[in-house]
């Protein structure tokens, strides 16, 4: 009888560097998602070439491959990033891409009415997206925004093949450790979907929250 | 480091073979995730409250967990049962099952947005459960659901790198080896990038041209 009092610890150690990785890495996506996707509707052809490049090249290679390169092709060409660093950025910078198609689809989603508004008020483009635009295509984005931050959670587990001690790594530590693959397996599945719902709860909160005092507009 | 053609050149052919292998998991995983999708949103449709309730919990649940674990699931813990799986079939059930869950909410999704009038019109002209079915509802949602479903299907090439994992030899897999024995990582992991994006620009296209024949479901 093998005591899994020790293991199940490990498991939990593992699940830290998972949250951290999550946490990290959706922050870095949410920067990048407001920065391209405010970029692609930049009124400046040269931005919205530019974030357009950032998406698709993050969505056309595949999560693993952009991992493995910021791991061992980035040290050649001289930077050198611990696993966690790689972790973060490649699933920040992949993520990002995703959610910055949220955020444009968002924006051009407001009314057209909103935009006229804002003009025949004499706001500026600062003022009518701080003021008026986003603070309505902020709702839209956030249940796509909490799909995102899941998937994100999921391709965490992805870094454990680089080398990262998160909770695949370590159910598979235990389970060489141990021999015993159902154990292991089935309790990181159960914390990932736990910690799946956490995220999704939490974003209907906020959503909920965020809705107040919007009813007139919201259609 | 420098770029090296000759080496690229060198190690295409074994890069060729991994392709050919990750287009066979994508195109055998697809029809499986179809299936596998059809079944879940049918299930949910069932009248017995068990039966769909349970059926929604499972689908939520692998949604919410890596499809990295459900592959070391399928492929470690399932021997211990007796069900042993060469790697390629083990991850090939793996993607179906995980997209599946997806695909699940395009069927819904396609079917729910067949307007209420054509049920009843169905039900005015006394047509049987099969011949509403047949004649009347998948006729007006299936067309729309091919572009969603594609769209699926491209995502799931972009996660087959993780069949790597359990020790299927596709593109992933076979630039690692390579890397591994020649110690560059630069031209392997770099080609795969290149493959993954050309793969997925081409597809990007074909999606486009779907949607443009069929239509898209409106959410």
């Amino acid at each position: 009888m093998t005591d899994w009092s020790g293991y199940i610890g490990l498991i939990l150690q593992g699940a830290l560097v998972t949250v951290e990785l999550t946490v990290y890495g959706s922050l870095l996506a949410l920067v990048m998602a407001f920065v391209a996707g405010l970029g692609r509707v930049s009124r400046f052809a040269a931005l919205r070439w530019l974030a357009t490049a950032y998406i698709e090249f993050f969505r056309g290679t595949s999560i693993f491959v952009q991992l493995f390169f910021a791991y061992f092709v980035l040290p050649f060409a001289g930077v050198t990033l611990s696993p966690l660093q790689a972790g973060v950025l490649a699933l920040g910078l992949n993520v990002g891409a995703y959610a910055a198609e949220v955020v444009r689809g968002a924006i051009l989603s407001v009314g057209r009415e909103q935009y006229e508004a804002c003009i025949a008020l004499n706001l500026t483009r600062w003022q009518s997206m701080r003021r008026v635009i986003l603070p309505q295509a902020l709702l839209v984005m956030l249940p796509t925004f909490g799909n995102n931050a899941i998937e994100l959670l999921k391709a965490t587990s992805v870094v454990s093949l680089i080398s990262l001690t998160d909770m695949t790594f370590q159910a598979n530590v235990v389970r060489a450790q141990t021999g015993n693959t159902l154990v292991p397996f089935a309790t990181i599945l159960v914390l990932y979907f736990v910690l799946a719902m956490i995220i999704a709860f939490s974003v209907r909160a906020l959503e909920r929250r965020m809705a107040r005092g919007l009813d007139g507009v919201r259609s | 480091m420098e770029w090296d053609w000759n080496f690229v050149w060198q190690i295409m052919p074994t890069l060729i073979q991994g392709v050919k292998i990750t287009i066979l998991a994508t195109l055998l995983g697809s029809l499986l995730a179809a299936a596998f999708g059809l079944a879940i949103a049918l299930l949910r449709r069932s009248p017995n409250r068990a039966v769909s309730r349970t059926t929604a919990f499972v689908a939520e649940f692998i949604r919410g967990t890596p499809l990295l674990v459900q592959l070391y699931v399928i492929f470690y813990v399932l021997p211990d049962i007796g069900i042993l799986l060469p790697p390629l079939l083990a991850g090939v059930i793996g993607l179906g099952l995980h997209y599946g869950t997806y695909t699940a909410e395009v069927y819904r999704a396609g079917i729910d947005n067949v307007p209420r009038g054509q049920w009843e019109a169905a039900k005015a002209c006394n047509l049987t459960e099969r011949q509403t079915w047949i004649r009347v509802i998948l006729p007006q949602a299936l067309p729309p659901m091919i572009p969603a479903l594609a769209n699926y299907f491209i995502a799931m090439f972009k996660e087959t790198p993780l069949l790597s994992a359990i020790t299927v030899l596709e593109l992933m897999n076979q630039a690692k080896s390579v890397a591994n024995s020649s110690y560059r990582y630069i031209e392997p992991i770099t080609m795969v990038g290149a493959f993954f994006l050309a793969i997925s620009l081409v597809s990007v296209v074909a999606l486009r041209w779907l949607e443009h024949r069929y239509g898209r479901i409106e959410r």
